[in-house]
């Protein structure tokens, strides 16, 4: 007893960080399905707490002789864990407070909704249940579509009462697992809830079901002489509901801005069933909370967005595209300066590619011609402008473009002559997460960090992963938000304990965001800490349990496991 | 050898069009024009002609109002070495652009005339057929593979035909219009961007060409092809035959 008593307080003075050698666990993306409550650590554990760790929790009830000494042990480990904002041993375990679902709720969705809008079947739920990078995969058992906001009214209602816990979901393109359930949770899939309510042809303000799918409403506005203030590339499938919801960013998002700015209106559902109609189409509204933002970004743990108004721009006839090759990072932040200075108004597009991820997208994707055939470049970088005269706008880019190469800022460059070669060039930007899948297992991640240090980062992860992996980097370079992408042929733990967090770190150290764009999600509930205060998280929190006194919307996501106190 | 290319500013062919609501055309304001994607392929072939040595300067012809120019300016920055625009009203129908180009040839004397097999606004395929008529010159339409011979001064040109490739040799002087599978046009690179500012667009009128434009053509009348309607799903072989005979009179 006494030599226990000794070790355990050995154990307890050393410092976390040589019990556990790396800091995140490696084995944590495979733990968070295993619903026991065992820990496996493997080789990486410091050999003092591997017998406490390896033995389900109920055994250490045995060493009762021990109990206040084990307790005393737990207690200590359990602010480990929160010093290093749960990274360890942090296994995702389904919530016990959520009720399984039963033949009689079954019944009460087919009441409400129709035998044809509710799914068992093992197909139709095997795509719903997995995300599009292949990484997440829930169970559930059910999936339900809605036709209108009433039936998600009913739906919320219901599952409110009954404590089932729900996930919304649209197109299923999001890529940080917040689109899929993490264990049996209800699916709700927006995706018959594609109708196009009104459009004003004046104002240019649309107002549609969350359901409608960003291409087609884009197609939908072309015709009308406007155009969706955002793009992405998944907009052939993403619904507007879920790019609300994740405050998607996109392409032209240095030219339109945010959605927080786009978006006139918002009508959600709340958990409790009761719907919220925020849907005004009014630029100008100042009269009390602007509550929509609220939605904006929340990833649909506060509500379920089932409609939106949304402010849409003049679609300017010319378009220029130009696709350049810089020499060095610095030649891209000095153009990128330049192009604001000298292009101006009629920017709409600055994207930036390193060359592994040119040869990533050459290699992988077909049909994809190389525009700078004659060497590969260190970096290349894609300018567009919008503007409403052609002739004038070709010049302005002309002369920008010519004066940067004499200046020495771009080696080599092509301009579009029609909109078949844009699209060519769009498309090798537009392609990389496309051929990344390809390629293999891919680690992404998205960054905000500062212009200048942002691919020092890549550079760093290069170092750090030698001939392991291959470190891409290209984003929006327009808006500080850099997209870092790790290939690998097989996802592969080692490589993961090198990269997280590592790379959550440096982006704290640098004031950055650990997520631009994508969201939190299921992958990055854990890591908010890295850019938001304890405080912040903290009213965070209020305010789901306010608004989801039950936690059913989308749990386990946005939100970490265990916020700090 | 000089070569002279003709090239044509249409309406982008990523474009959807829409048909005027006085029905007397297609909407073409605030629209992106570029240069024909045919004509674009026949300005490459030049190039690569040229770039192998068989000829010493690629001439490009475009006819139109001012706005022709810019398409011009694209087809000096793929590589042309000069341009000349005549300055034409926008409606100009096959016979007269035949015409036109007739004379430029007389002027310039080049060994080769390439243009695109048609133009996609009005798809008329006429044009390389009728100057080579005029010219009395020997053509290869449809062409999908061009070879020279310098010595013997023919070219071998692949036509695609409706049975399949046709294997024709021309003496040079000849026409050539291209088809689609018989390059792939080359991006305007910023150098070849820059350089061309400084080339040289001489402007001529048909006046002064000598050649009368009337108009022996007129649109009557421009409407969108109707709707495919929707399929009917049947649901037995009576139906079938019952709709047949009394709906579309086919037995």
């Amino acid at each position: 007893m006494e030599k226990l008593f000794r070790s355990s307080q050995r154990l307890l003075n050393q410092s976390s960080s040589s019990i556990f050698p790396h800091r995140s666990n490696p084995n944590f993306e495979h733990l968070k399905h295993i619903s026991g409550s065992s820990y496996v650590y493997g080789d990486i554990c410091n050999a003092y707490i591997k017998p406490y760790f390896e033995c389900e929790t109920r055994n250490l009830q045995a060493y009762h002789p021990l109990k206040d000494y084990v307790g005393m042990f737990r207690a200590k480990t359990c602010r480990i864990q929160y010093k290093h904002f749960g990274s360890t041993a942090t296994t995702v375990q389904r919530d016990p407070s959520f009720s399984i679902l039963s033949s009689d709720d079954i019944d009460y969705f087919v009441e409400i909704l129709g035998e044809k809008n509710v799914f068992q079947d093992e197909d139709k739920l095997s795509t719903a249940n997995m995300d599009w990078m292949r990484k997440y995969k829930g169970s559930s058992k059910l999936l339900l579509q809605p036709r209108c906001t009433e039936e998600v009214s009913q739906i919320l209602k219901y599952c409110n009462s009954r404590r089932l816990a729900v996930v919304p979901q649209g197109g299923n393109t999001g890529l940080v697992g917040g689109s899929v359930p993490v264990f049996d949770e209800v699916i709700v899939n927006i995706g018959c809830m594609n109708n196009i309510i009104s459009f004003d042809k004046v104002s240019g303000i649309l107002v549609c079901e969350a359901g409608c799918i960003l291409e087609n409403l884009d197609s939908f506005l072309i015709n009308q002489g406007f155009l969706m203030p955002l793009d992405l590339g998944a907009k052939g499938s993403c619904q507007i509901g879920g790019n609300v919801s994740t405050n998607a960013g996109g392409l032209r998002f240095v030219r339109y801005g945010s959605l927080h700015g786009n978006v006139l209106g918002i009508e959600a559902v709340l958990a409790d069933g009761s719907v919220i109609d925020m849907l005004g189409t009014l630029r100008k509204d100042n009269t009390g909370y602007d509550l929509k933002h609220l939605f904006i970004g929340s990833e649909g743990s506060l509500g379920i967005v089932t409609k939106v108004s949304i402010l849409t721009p003049l679609k300017l006839s010319s378009i220029n595209l130009a696709f350049l090759a810089c020499n060095d990072y610095l030649s891209c932040q000095k153009l990128l300066l330049e192009a604001r200075r000298k292009l101006g108004e009629i920017l709409s597009a600055f994207e930036f590619l390193d060359h592994e991820s040119m040869g990533m997208v050459l290699t992988h994707l077909e049909g994809i011609r190389n525009p700078l055939p004659s060497s590969m470049y260190n970096f290349y970088v894609l300018i567009e402008t919008t503007g409403s005269d052609e002739s004038y706008d070709k010049e302005k880019l002309e002369a920008f473009l010519l004066r940067s190469m004499e200046g020495g800022l771009i080696s080599d460059g092509v301009v579009a002559q029609d909109i078949n070669q844009a699209s060519s060039f769009w498309r090798i930007r537009e392609g990389i997460t496309e051929a990344l899948m390809k390629a293999g297992a891919v680690y992404k991640y998205d960054l905000s960090l500062p212009v200048e240090k942002m691919y020092n980062l890549v550079e760093e992860m290069r170092l750090r992963l030698g001939l392991s992996a291959k470190v891409l980097g290209y984003g929006h370079l327009g808006d500080a938000n850099l997209h870092l992408n790790v290939s690998t042929l097989q996802y592969d733990d080692s490589i993961l304990a090198q990269i997280e967090p590592f790379v959550y770190e440096w982006t704290s150290k640098h004031r950055g965001s650990i997520s631009a764009e994508h969201g939190l999600g299921l992958m990055k509930a854990n890591e908010i800490y890295y850019t938001k205060s304890p405080e912040t998280v903290r009213l965070m929190v209020s305010i789901k349990k306010l608004l989801d006194p039950n936690g059913i919307l989308n749990p386990y996501k946005v939100l970490p496991h265990s916020p700090l106190p | 050898m000089k070569i002279m290319v003709a090239v044509k500013r249409v309406i982008d062919y990523a474009v959807k069009i829409r048909v005027k609501s006085d029905k007397t055309g297609v909407e073409t304001t605030n629209v992106k024009m570029s240069m024909n994607p045919f004509c674009e392929i026949a300005l490459e072939e030049a190039l690569r002609i040229k770039e192998s040595g068989f000829a010493s300067e690629v001439i490009v012809v475009s006819m139109g109002p001012a706005q022709s120019v810019d398409t011009l300016r694209t087809g000096l920055a793929m590589g042309a070495d000069r341009a000349i625009h005549v300055d034409a009203p926008a409606t100009l129908y096959p016979l007269s652009v035949a015409k036109i180009l007739k004379v430029l040839v007389d002027i310039e004397k080049p060994g080769l005339l390439i243009l695109g097999k048609q133009a996609i606004d009005d798809d008329c395929n006429q044009t390389g057929q009728m100057v080579a008529g005029l010219l009395k010159w020997p053509q290869g339409t449809f062409a999908s593979k061009v070879v020279l011979d310098k010595e013997k001064q023919v070219a071998t040109v692949d036509r695609e035909v409706d049975g399949g490739l046709e294997t024709l040799c021309l003496d040079l002087p000849a026409v050539i219009t291209t088809d689609l599978r018989l390059n792939q046009p080359r991006y305007a690179t910023l150098p070849n961007i820059m350089k061309a500012k400084s080339k040289p667009i001489k402007k001529v009128t048909p006046q002064e060409l000598n050649v009368e434009i009337n108009s022996d053509l007129e649109i009557v009348h421009v409407t969108e092809p109707p709707k495919r309607k929707a399929g009917v799903i049947l649901s037995s072989v009576d139906e079938l035959v019952d709709k047949l005979k009394n709906e579309a009179h086919v037995i």
